[in-house]
């Protein structure tokens, strides 16, 4: 019975599959491109290269620490939307930490560990806001969330073209690059740090570990699961679900410090290059189960690279990455409704 | 500042607002039956850049406005779909649309970028723009922005003057006495979600055939719109006429931010932008604040007349959603 049930759900999922990658076939037919040859392309531009591998894990990074930091809220019940203001916050406060400290003469990899952590404490703070709206005010944390996201962004904009502006006049190329001192180190010859590949990966084993192998973990998957219930049973659901915003924040935060000290050098306007969204929807397509977070993850960061080459080769936009996530997703949570729905119960 | 030049500023704040206006509308009539529509950002940039396309390549602007209507109303399609007929949640579901349907737009607007196309003429109401003051205000613009005039004081007219509207209000608050009274719940659910959606589908030809006539990709400076509209329909407390203050409020201080920019030259202009965000944060807390246990604590201990106030206070402003809103019907 047990193994009828998994493959039934394994032939909706496969047919979840099958159609996105139809709809967005006849997307590209719609606009006069071969999609056999927009995909292959798609293929060798992501992994067609060591290069382009190691360009696929610079993107892994950031997506993956939001999406360990998002397994965290939903587990509470909550849609932590501001998930994007998060990771704009850890960019800011790692800047922030930075150019407070580039001058001071301090060694220079204690300078990167403390505005790393300074970017962590910003993030989980600005997670605090929404969840502060969220439990004391009533606010509904979709909606104090996207605000935030606005705010942070404002606020990078203001920092860019005001204080922080570059000698001269302040630009939309972002803030002035730190000295190569204060940069993470990369492998030989590619864009991919190895520090922030461990950080990653520390990130999603920490949020295994404490969803499925702790007592807070099923606390709070509790508090997700049935608030009222467990507030009943003596869970103290506020500082739960608090505290699931503030450990959030903080590996969101860790995103957005990473952009900074491993990839940019700088801040820039779009920081968080819509990572946190990407992260709800990856969060989505794996059904809250934080052991897919690695590979799907990794799928998504390759789509993303695979479609930079589009406009050049095929005068398409590289939005087509996000069509074909999206249909997946899409897809994937219709074919679970229509299971449910259409299998009968035993 | 004159008069005149206030009046022309005020004139097209109203003016400007009309996509907002008619996001919040469909959205409001939506979660007046019970369901969220949260796909509102993607539904509008995909209508703006479908609504375009369609009336650039068959010169007609009627065309781009059925158009528009038409994405809304196929993308409301698929949030009911999916949370009525299949029951997953539709905050999911919506969101998952909101960002599919932008990339959509951004991806199938492509040919269309920066291309001039047709644009609605302006069109002084007979007789009613030659009042003075008021007819300036209201009067002179297009016929998109008369009928969002006309599309709140019809959809406040539905929800609280008619039967049918009742019955509205019925499905939203409490579905299972709807059942009862005869109402096919489920089936006015899907109705209702796909007018709003239809609603909210002529925002995005308002905004490109009218307000800023063009299709620009991402620098369209439409990416948001429906973001702000969610929050607007909360604010509006689910009532379109409280929903339009806030849409026009919005649009107030944004137009007195661009006013203001050159008094303050050392606040960037994109910071005054978004100065009406955290007032709408502030304004969703005031809303809410009322429910939160520990403010009905605190009020409690309150002596009796301060706390008679702060109720009052609180109850005036607060904004209840739809009881039954997200919630899936199922007769048992």
């Amino acid at each position: 019975m047990m193994k009828n049930a998994a493959s039934n759900r394994f032939g909706f999922q496969l047919l979840a599959l099958i159609l996105a990658l139809g709809i967005t076939s006849l997307i590209l037919l719609a606009v006069g491109a071969s999609p056999f040859q927009v995909f292959t392309d798609m293929f060798t531009g992501s992994l067609g290269s060591v290069k382009k591998i190691s360009d696929v894990l610079v993107g892994w990074v950031p997506l993956l620490l939001v999406t360990s930091g998002l397994l965290i809220t939903f587990a509470a019940g909550l849609w932590n939307i501001g998930v994007e203001g998060q990771i704009t916050l850890g960019a800011i406060g790692t800047t922030m930490t930075l150019r407070s400290l580039q001058d001071s003469g301090m060694n220079p990899a204690l300078i990167i560990t403390l505005s790393i952590l300074a970017g962590m404490f910003a993030g989980a703070l600005w997670a605090a806001l929404a969840g502060a709206l969220k439990t004391f005010g009533g606010v509904n944390e979709i909606f104090g969330g996207l605000g935030l996201n606005f705010v942070a962004t404002a606020l990078t904009i203001y920092l860019i073209f005001g204080p922080w502006k570059r000698p001269g006049t302040g630009s939309m190329s972002g803030t002035e690059p730190f000295a190569d001192p204060l940069h993470l180190p990369l492998f030989e010859g590619l864009r991919l740090s190895p520090w922030a590949l461990v950080i990653a990966i520390a990130g999603i084993v920490f949020v295994y570990f404490l969803l499925q192998g702790t007592y807070f973990g099923l606390r709070l998957k509790a508090v997700g699961r049935n608030f009222r219930a467990a507030y009943l049973l003596g869970i103290p659901t506020w500082q739960y679900m608090m505290f699931s915003f503030l450990l959030c924040g903080a590996l969101a935060g860790a995103a957005g410090a990473l952009q900074v000290t491993a990839v940019y050098y700088r801040l820039i306007p779009a920081i968080s290059s819509g990572y946190g969204y990407l992260g709800l929807m990856v969060a989505m397509l794996i059904n809250y189960q934080a052991i897919w977070a690695v590979p799907v993850a990794l799928f998504f960061a390759a789509l993303n690279i695979g479609s930079i080459q589009l406009p050049i080769l095929h005068k398409l936009d590289s939005s087509l990455s996000g069509v074909l996530q999206g249909m997946l997703v899409l897809f994937v949570l219709l074919a679970e409704g229509a299971r449910q729905r259409f299998t009968p119960k035993a | 500042m004159e008069i005149g030049l206030i009046l022309t500023g005020l004139a097209g704040v109203l003016f400007a607002a009309a996509p907002i206006i008619f996001a919040v509308i469909g959205e409001t009539v939506t979660e007046r039956a019970g369901v969220i529509n949260l796909s509102m950002n993607g539904t509008i940039l995909l209508s703006a850049m479908g609504g375009f396309a369609a009336s650039s390549r068959t010169e007609s602007l009627l065309a781009g406005f059925l158009t528009g209507a038409a994405i809304g109303a196929l993308v409301a399609l698929v949030v009911a779909f999916s949370s009525i007929t299949l029951k997953q949640s539709q905050v999911a579901v919506g969101f998952v649309l909101a960002l599919t349907c932008r990339d959509l737009a951004y991806f199938l607007g492509n040919n269309y970028m920066g291309i001039s196309g047709p644009r609605i003429p302006a069109w002084d109401f007979p007789a009613l723009s030659q009042i003075p003051v008021l007819g300036q205000l209201f009067f002179h613009h297009d016929i998109m922005t008369y009928l969002s005039f006309l599309a709140i004081f019809l959809a406040w007219a539905w929800i609280f003057r008619t039967r049918p509207g009742l019955m509205l209000q019925g499905i939203g608050e409490r579905p299972a006495s709807a059942f009862v009274r005869g109402a096919n719940v489920n089936l006015m659910r899907y109705v209702y979600t796909i007018i709003g959606g239809a609603i909210i589908g002529l925002a995005g030809p308002t905004y490109s055939l009218s307000v800023k006539a063009g299709w620009n990709g991402t620098i369209s400076g439409l990416d948001g719109f429906g973001w702000i509209a969610l929050s607007i329909t909360i604010f509006g407390g689910w009532n379109p006429l409280r929903a339009a203050f806030g849409a026009y409020l919005f649009g107030l201080l944004q137009w007195l931010g661009l006013v203001l920019q050159p008094s303050l030259p050392n606040i960037p202009s994109q910071v005054l932008q978004v100065a009406p965000f955290p007032l709408m944060i502030l304004t969703l807390l005031l809303v809410n604040i009322g429910d939160a246990e520990w403010v009905e604590r605190t009020l409690a201990a309150l002596p009796e007349s301060a706390r008679r106030f702060f109720t009052r206070a609180f109850r005036a402003l607060r904004a209840s959603p739809p009881a039954a809103l997200g919630v899936p019907f199922e007769r048992d």
